[in-house]
């Protein structure tokens, strides 16, 4: 995004927050974040409802064919599997709260410990792709929405349609043989840890990025061409050309911000993707992401660990969502007044 | 002042204008008047070259001893907002919605270089109070979507002058607003060109706005300049037959003969209709608004009512409450005697149709005209002689029956507008509500359509209630008006009384506002 955009959303968030608009903006946040608050439950509800129904005793998969009654029944007790219904949600609930997810059935650590350490991988990991997806997309975006039906848009559409098409996995092997073998200038898999400095971290995770990024980036850049073509069509584009603006300045300075929206909305959607959906790029590339761990823990119907991973997945794309929200609000005045 | 010599204009090949050659001196205004589809914008368009892709043009367009059409794209930007203006006519999405005002106006200042960003500020506060937006009102931070339609062609206006131009171009500047918001922005737009001594090039479809606004007028037909003089002079005399017919076409009043029952076919009486709006706190009420504040009006059989207001003032709502589309709170419509409710049987709602003002925007563009035709008949079941009525609506509204084989973007909008009639009749009904029917239509087409309408309503006994902000429309085919404002009736009575005698202010406001026509001397 041009510089001129990052200071113009500056001055607008001041004048949001600190000028006369200040009660509409909390007005606005104070109804997304209830919204928020009753989603959370929604899904706290939802997602204990369908791990109860899931066929499976955790206690007598884990302790084998041959265990006794009385022992599976001790287990179930020790994982805290008896008791009503309402009880345990309540107990899971309020757990969660306190920060206190519960342990692991399999791995036998608290569940927090192992979704931290995962989440030091798979956070960064989708800011990383995110960032580089937004980064190609919106320039690319732009420039095949400015040479619309020439040459440039076809070739940039016909790219894009092969980054969509083409899945993520063989881009990402494409890369371990490019960048890591061939060229031996990343590493093709594997994560050393942030403990030994940001660099050899981020050099680690750069191909995996780059895969997850490159079919985000082909979907957000057409998002992006075709949002601004819509705008370019409006009225106030003619108004600004008519004022003198060149065709470039008027996209800049007048179709990028209401272009925003559907951009937004798409950026949201690919973060929490890129959240819990690179598990197959976590495979390629031996990382010990999120999605890894979810993907085991059902396996060994380590339900705990399911609860407690799709829980906080939930919550991270409410918050994206609450996020974009209020972004729309500072890009959209409309928004802001409820219209 | 501004000179056009010889333009001619095609697009992807096809000619949109043809030798047209004009001339305007500053603080003048010329008046280009035509129809949809003659070209008068696409000569605005040719001055500020911002034409569509695919455009060729040729001949010289000189301002000030300034061949326009010899500069490059860069120096155009230059010439464009600085000495050039221009407005537009949808004031309602003319400006960026995302951006105040203030720095809408202020652009124009900053794109050209010609103030800092605190001094382009002042200037824009400055032109803004100028076109009658004060400081105390409408601050700089104002939003286009806080302002009416009349103060967002206010801002157009800001913007579009704030460099002082020589040359103000403004495309059908008011088409879209309410007769009284138009008086205004005439008023100023005139007001303007006198006190900055701006020549001003004014498009406008209405012959009389331009006799009210220009000093000299052309009249274009398919790309060409017909005829052209001092407004006067020229609509005193005119001398080519488009232009005789244009003005015939715009003061038509067909022939119609009274043929009203004693008994009422619509009693509408106490009606009343909210809607409830948003909360203003989180848990605060839900505050309400009372969009139509008790209404009586009652339509004889055969009886043709008028029923005029300006934008807001609840005629649609109560339109649809007439309809039967939505609920009401309080009060009751009955159509003979039954009462009108969302819920009510079929065979009513078949009694009561309506014609909306765009057909385009209301037929499916997938369908033929035949399904079009018969989609009343979803509600009450298909006719063993279907294809025989379409046949029959279709010649009723003056097209063939071959025509229900073919989808609506093959006709023109005034044959539109006669499959919307004809969609209307079909289900033979006593009731037809004709809501700004005619508004979107050229006035040549406009006239052959209330002489359809005329006709029909005489042939079938025909009930109308007719709903148009257009006074002189209201006035050439209802024998009865009602004025409505802020919810309520505030006038009515017969037709001709009314307007020749307004008794109540509003009344009175609104028929000073509206432009007239003068009378030829013929």
């Amino acid at each position: 995004m041009p510089s001129r955009m990052a200071s113009r959303d500056a001055s607008l968030w001041h004048r949001a927050v600190g000028g006369t608009n200040v009660r509409p903006m909390i007005h606005y946040a104070a109804t997304r974040l209830i919204s928020l608050a009753l989603s959370l439950l929604a899904a706290s509800l939802v997602i204990f409802a369908v791990v109860e129904v899931i066929p499976g005793d955790p206690a007598s998969f884990m302790l084998g064919l041959n265990a006794s009654e009385d022992t599976v029944a001790a287990l179930r007790d020790d994982l805290g599997l008896s008791g009503g219904l309402l009880e345990r949600y309540v107990a899971w609930v309020g757990g969660m709260l306190t920060g206190d997810f519960g342990t692991s059935y399999t791995y036998r650590v608290p569940v927090s410990e192992l979704v931290a350490a995962r989440l030091w991988v798979s956070l960064p990991l989708a800011l990383y792709a995110l960032a580089l997806s937004t980064v190609i997309a919106l320039p690319v975006g732009m420039l095949a929405a400015a040479r619309r039906g020439r040459p440039t848009d076809y070739g940039i559409m016909g790219a894009t349609q092969l980054g969509i098409a083409v899945p993520n996995f063989w881009f990402a092997m494409l890369l371990v043989v490019l960048l890591a073998i061939t060229w031996p200038i990343f590493p093709s898999g594997g994560f050393p840890g942030w403990d030994g400095g940001i660099g050899p971290a981020l050099r680690a995770l750069t191909l995996p990025a780059v895969a997850l990024a490159l079919p985000q980036a082909s979907i957000l850049a057409r998002v992006m061409r075709s949002a601004l073509i819509e705008t370019l069509n409006q009225d106030y584009i003619r108004t600004a050309r008519a004022k003198g603006l060149t065709e470039g300045q008027a996209i800049r300075r007048h179709g990028m911000r209401n272009a925003m929206i559907p951009v937004l909305t798409i950026i949201g959607m690919q973060f929490s993707f890129l959240l819990a959906g690179a598990i197959i790029i976590e495979k390629v590339f031996f990382l010990p992401g999120l999605g890894l761990l979810i993907f085991q823990g059902i396996t060994q119907r380590d339900l705990i660990v399911v609860e407690s991973v799709v829980m906080l997945l939930v919550f991270a794309v409410i918050l994206v969502t609450f996020l974009v929200d209020l972004a729309y609000a500072l890009v959209d005045p409309r928004l802001r007044h409820g219209r | 002042m501004i000179t056009l010599d010889q333009i001619n204009l095609s697009i992807g090949g096809k000619p949109i204008l043809r030798d047209v050659s004009l001339r305007l001196q500053a603080g003048k205004t010329l008046g280009i008047v035509g129809e949809s589809g003659s070209g008068k914008s696409m000569t605005a368009l040719s001055i500020m070259r911002l034409l569509p892709q695919g455009a060729e043009l040729s001949g010289k367009v000189t301002l000030e001893e300034r061949e326009l059409t010899a500069l490059g794209e860069r120096q155009m930007c230059a010439v464009r907002g600085a000495e050039v203006g221009m407005i537009f006519q949808e004031p309602m999405t003319a400006l960026n919605p995302v951006q105040s005002i203030g720095d809408q106006v202020a652009e124009t200042l900053l794109i050209h270089g010609a103030a800092s960003r605190s001094e382009a500020a002042r200037i824009a506060r400055e032109r803004l109070a100028r076109v009658g937006l004060t400081s105390d009102r409408f601050p700089l931070d104002r939003y286009p979507h806080e302002l009416s339609g009349g103060q967002r062609q206010r801002v157009c206006i800001a913007l579009a002058i704030a460099l002082r131009p020589k040359l103000l171009i403004a495309d059908e500047p008011t088409t879209a607003l309410d007769v009284t918001t138009q008086a205004q922005i005439l008023g100023l737009i005139r007001e303007l060109v006198r006190e900055e001594g701006m020549g001003c090039l004014f498009i406008t479809h209405d012959l009389a706005v331009v006799a009210e606004m220009a000093d000299d007028v052309a009249v274009m037909k398919a790309g060409q300049v017909v005829e052209r003089g001092a407004t006067d002079a020229l609509l005193h005399d005119m001398q080519h037959p488009y232009t005789k017919a244009l003005f015939e076409a715009s003061r038509h009043c067909p022939v119609r003969i009274p043929q009203m029952d004693e008994a009422h076919l619509l009693e509408v009486s106490g009606a009343v209709r909210d809607y409830t709006l948003r909360r203003q706190r989180l848990f605060g009420p839900r505050p309400s608004f009372r969009a139509v504040d008790g209404v009586d009006l009652r339509i004889r059989r055969g009886e043709s009512l008028g029923l005029v207001g300006e934008s807001g003032c609840g005629k649609s709502t109560l339109t649809r409450a007439i309809l039967g589309l939505e609920p009401l709170q309080g009060g009751e419509i009955r159509l003979d005697g039954q009462t009108v409710t969302p819920d009510m049987p079929a065979d009513l709602r078949r009694r009561m149709q309506v014609v909306f003002q765009d057909p385009y925007g209301s037929f499916n563009p997938r369908h033929k005209v035949s399904r079009l035709l018969s989609e009343p008949f979803h509600l009450l079941g298909r006719p063993a002689d279907l294809d025989a009525r379409i046949g029959e609506v279709l010649e009723q509204v003056g097209l063939s029956s071959a025509d229900a084989d073919r989808f609506p973007h093959e006709f023109s909008g005034g044959q539109r507008q006669r499959i919307a009639i004809a969609r209307a009749l079909i289900t033979r009904p006593e009731l037809i509500v004709l809501d700004e029917a005619v508004s979107a239509l050229d006035v040549s087409i406009r006239a052959q359509i209330l002489d359809l309408l005329a006709e029909l309503q005489h042939r079938h006994g025909l009930t109308y209630l007719f709903i148009s902000h257009d006074l002189t429309v209201v006035r050439a085919i209802t024998d009865r008006v009602l004025v409505m404002k802020a919810g309520r009736i505030v006038e009515q009575g017969e037709t001709e009384a009314v307007f020749n005698a307004p008794s109540h202010p509003y009344t009175r406001a609104l028929l000073e506002a509206a432009p007239v026509l003068p009378l030829a001397a013929e």
